[in-house]
């Protein structure tokens, strides 16, 4: 149990949209990271899987529900201790373009964070901003620029220096390579695969895309309207997905080659995705689910081991 | 395809180790905004002319060598000439006197009309924006409800009540609405940079509530306010006249623009260069602030910087 950096227990985060409706955008997750390793966490656009990643850090506030980070309760800590929390927990955007604040400069995006946390002199501070723009494989002559003036690519290591200024332990990268060309993607994706070797970073990989969740994650989690429906190592997800979505989800995985990926069999299955204002009852993919009965209507499924740290939350999965 | 000769290709440079970027002083935000605001010829010019007026407005009087209020029965409605730059009105008095010291007027109102608008204005919406919710919503209906009140009336309302129509009544009857405009604007400005990915960036790293108001919210409103304090200068000096102009402004025996060129509408045909100073004033400022506010705005906005 030591070796767990993050806890998420019974995690709700619910929205209040309209007249009486609430949004569950996160309902009951339950996960946890262990120190270095990194969590994929993949799912269809607005199944909650930033919403989860910007709860766990205390960005919004939970509904319910418990984040333990290195054994403590995230929603309990006040003044030096959240500090101290948000010292070691840290986050990379999505968008490039909007993390940025277009007045500042590279070198003060960089240096907000050690404002904060760190009361070094302005030569310290600039040797610091010289050595992260180094580690983000950037010259230092960029801390003078405006964000406007860097590619999106660029950008998005500027992001990740923010993020490295303060000497986190634990980061969130929401989407970080979404926004990307595909040859910037990898660029910016084996950064992250070496910064982490270097400092021995833990992640939480949010993403919807598979390959590479697979190429970077240890461990993958599969959000389906803000549920997780099954979590286990990567290599176990991609090669025995147990529950129904991630079977379908695995199978709409493009193969570069068309020879295999004409033969590939992809599952299709019917319908959209339901509102998550009014989600099914019972287990929420049980009306787009071939293998749906009547216990998934009325009963939730839990979360439980079918092997070794592997757990999914169907009905139907028998233990192996 | 027609092929194209080697030869006619040429080497014309190539650096070894050519650095990706050339690295450049680190300047600030306002002096860079001031870099560029004087590459802009236009507004450089407007901003130029603008100081000129400033120091006319300050040094004119005393330069003809007539007082503005000085009548003298022997030389009315003198056309201009050597004594008097600008000719004389129906009552003997020196224009160029009276064209600079109704300038002041003009100004001060135009200038702290729009100033004490844009400060009501931040904070008010400020305020509106950064509490949101019910806060939001009563303050904005007051100010819906403010902005529907004509400002003539009030203009009419005040200098009844405060009894008196000099430059004190003007500027608060016109900034006692002008404030909402602003106060909106303001609003808007600071909705849309609060839900901004680099404020969530900051507050996941721990930055002060106040510090991401003073670090990343005001600086990003300040530009587009300045921009929107120069444009509603020549709106002040313009109302200013208009108010002067139809006898609710400043009354004699002080003057401004708008009530020179009122005075001098009576006998406009006979003496044309009466209402041509004080009109011509008006409009070269006016449009010199907006040239410059227009030049401001590129200026101000870091995605123009080359």
């Amino acid at each position: 149990m030591n070796d767990r950096l993050i806890e998420v227990k019974d995690l709700c985060k619910f929205f209040k949209v309209g007249k009486g409706n609430t949004l569950k955008a996160v309902d009951h997750v339950n996960l946890y990271i262990n120190k270095g390793e990194t969590l994929g966490l993949v799912g269809e656009s607005g199944c909650g899987k930033t919403t989860c990643g910007r709860t766990i850090l205390r960005l919004y506030d939970a509904t319910s529900g418990q984040v333990l980070f290195d054994g403590k309760d995230v929603s309990k800590m006040r003044g030096k201790e959240l500090l101290e929390f948000k010292k070691r927990a840290q986050i990379i955007f999505q968008d490039p373009y909007s993390s940025l604040d277009p007045r500042m400069t590279i070198g003060e995006i960089i240096a907000e964070g050690m404002d904060v946390h760190t009361n070094y002199t302005a030569k310290e501070k600039d040797a610091k901003i010289a050595e992260l723009l180094n580690s983000v494989g950037m010259k230092e002559d960029f801390a003078n620029r405006f964000a406007h003036e860097l590619s999106g690519g660029q950008r998005q290591r500027i992001g990740i220096a923010r993020a490295l200024a303060v000497n986190p332990d634990f980061i969130v990268c929401d989407e970080p390579i979404s926004a990307l060309d595909v040859s910037i993607q990898a660029q910016v994706v084996n950064l992250l695969i070496k910064l982490q070797r270097e400092r021995g970073l833990t992640y939480l990989f949010i993403s919807h895309d598979l390959s590479m969740v697979r190429h970077i994650s240890d461990r993958v989690g599969v959000m389906y309207l803000g549920s997780l429906v099954e979590l286990t190592k990567s290599k176990e997800i991609f090669e025995n997905p147990r529950h129904p979505y991630t079977k379908v989800l695995m199978s709409a995985i493009p193969v570069a080659d068309p020879e295999i990926d004409g033969e590939k069999k992809r599952i299709e299955i019917k319908g959209e995705v339901p509102s998550p204002i009014h989600a099914p009852s019972g287990c929420k993919f049980r009306t787009r689910c071939p293998y749906a009965t009547e216990v998934c209507a009325q009963e939730i499924p839990k979360l439980r081991e079918v092997k070794e740290g592997h757990f999914v939350a169907c009905h139907h999965c028998n233990e192996e | 395809m027609q092929s194209i000769a080697k030869e006619k290709f040429q080497v014309i440079g190539l650096e070894e180790n050519a650095v990706e970027e050339t690295a450049r002083p680190r300047i600030g935000y306002f002096q860079d905004a001031w870099r560029r605001l004087r590459q802009n010829k236009v507004a450089t010019l407007a901003l130029f002319i603008l100081i000129a007026i400033v120091i006319m407005v300050i040094i004119g009087p005393k330069l003809s060598g007539y007082a503005y209020e000085e009548v003298d029965k022997a030389a009315r409605n003198q056309f201009p000439n050597a004594k008097h730059w600008f000719g004389t009105d129906k009552l003997g008095r020196d224009m160029f006197a009276r064209v600079w010291i109704s300038g002041r007027v003009s100004l001060i109102i135009g200038v702290a009309g729009a100033l004490i608008s844009a400060v009501i204005g931040c904070i008010y919406g400020g305020i509106a924006a950064y509490f949101g919710g019910v806060v939001d919503d009563v303050m904005m209906r007051i100010v819906e409800i403010l902005i529907s009140v004509p400002y003539l009336i009030v203009v009419i309302v005040l200098s009844i009540v405060l009894q008196s129509k000099g430059m004190g009544t003007l500027i608060l009857a016109m900034t006692v609405t002008g404030w909402c405009g602003m106060a909106r604007f303001v609003r808007a400005q600071m909705l849309s940079i609060k839900n901004e990915e680099y404020i969530l960036a900051a507050k996941a790293l721990g930055v002060k509530p106040w510090k991401i108001i003073t670090r990343h919210m005001i600086p990003n409103t300040l530009s587009t306010v300045i921009v929107s304090i120069t444009f509603d200068i020549p709106g002040y000096i313009f109302s200013e006249a208009f108010l002067s102009y139809i006898g609710l402004g400043i009354q004699p025996p002080k003057t401004s623009w708008g009530a020179l060129a009122s005075a001098a509408q009576a006998q406009f045909t006979f003496y044309p260069y009466q209402l041509f100073f004080p009109a011509f004033m008006i409009a070269l400022t006016m449009l010199c602030f907006t040239l410059l506010g227009d030049g401001l705005r590129d200026a101000l906005d870091p995605k123009l910087r080359k």
